[in-house]
């Protein structure tokens, strides 16, 4: 690895940030792990995306651990939903190999301001007002 | 709806989240927990926190076989890796205990914006 210290730092300081995300979130942290893979340490975007993901794997395992202490992980349905997502990726790639990539982007960026907008009503709801809660 | 039915109907969702996570995924690199989260408070009546746990340990499985595809291709390089998630370790573990200070609501809204931050971020790609 030929990065400087600075880069290496840069690269970590997003990776801590990453992390963070993740534990408020529930996300992997790939959306800052990618970029501080891509910019700092010299990685191309498709290897950044692989090298993200292998880190997420440690980083999620330590997320799952915490939060089961605070009562927030049911293990059961997670593994589901994970083991399930194999199908997925193969419709994913099929589908994107049928219909113009630009046209599935905007579509899933549309998608998710629509389901922002679910979260956002969601989070100005005052909280009680819902049977579910 | 009896007992059984019902439980197999929350098993049929769970596998249609874990399907579109992997969908979207495969198309953009982006998914996850990204497509999990929202669906698990919105389709199941999760609360916020318990959504944000349970996406994890979703991931690491998803993270686990994409990684070890890509590997098999020779796409990952270990010690850039370790640089990003060492820090991150600690980072989440903040970020959890973090989470647990914050109103269930805000925890939405935060997501929202990150939705919102990732939707800019396709749509000028």
């Amino acid at each position: 690895m030929d990065a400087s210290l600075l880069e290496i730092a840069a690269a970590a300081a997003l990776g801590f940030a990453g992390g963070m995300v993740g534990g408020l979130l529930g996300v992997g942290g790939g959306i800052l792990f990618v970029p501080a893979l891509a910019l700092f340490l010299d990685e191309s975007q498709l290897g950044a995306v692989a090298t993200s993901l292998l880190a997420i794997v440690p980083v999620a395992v330590v997320g799952v651990w915490r939060q089961n202490r605070y009562g927030n992980v049911r293990l059961r349905d997670g593994l589901i939903v994970g083991a399930l997502s194999p199908l997925g990726v193969v419709a994913g790639v099929v589908l994107s190999n049928a219909v113009s990539e630009r046209a599935l982007e905007l579509a899933f960026a549309a998608l998710l301001v629509l389901i922002a907008g679910q979260l956002a009503i969601r989070g100005l709801r005052p909280t009680g007002a819902d049977a579910d809660g | 709806m009896p007992a059984s039915e019902a439980s197999r109907d929350r098993i049929l969702k769970l596998a249609v989240i874990g399907t579109a996570a992997g969908a979207f995924s495969g198309m953009f690199g982006v998914g996850g927990g990204t497509v999990i989260v929202p669906l698990l408070i919105l389709w199941l009546g999760f609360g916020e926190r318990l959504a944000t746990g349970t996406s994890l340990a979703a991931i690491v499985v998803i993270a686990l076989l994409a990684a070890g595809l890509q590997g098999a291709y020779g796409n990952l390089e270990p010690l850039k890796a370790l640089v990003v998630a060492v820090p991150a370790l600690g980072g989440i573990a903040v970020g959890a205990a973090l989470q647990q200070r914050l109103p269930e609501r805000a925890i939405s809204l935060l997501f929202a914006v990150l939705l919102l931050v990732i939707a800019v971020q396709l749509a000028i790609d």
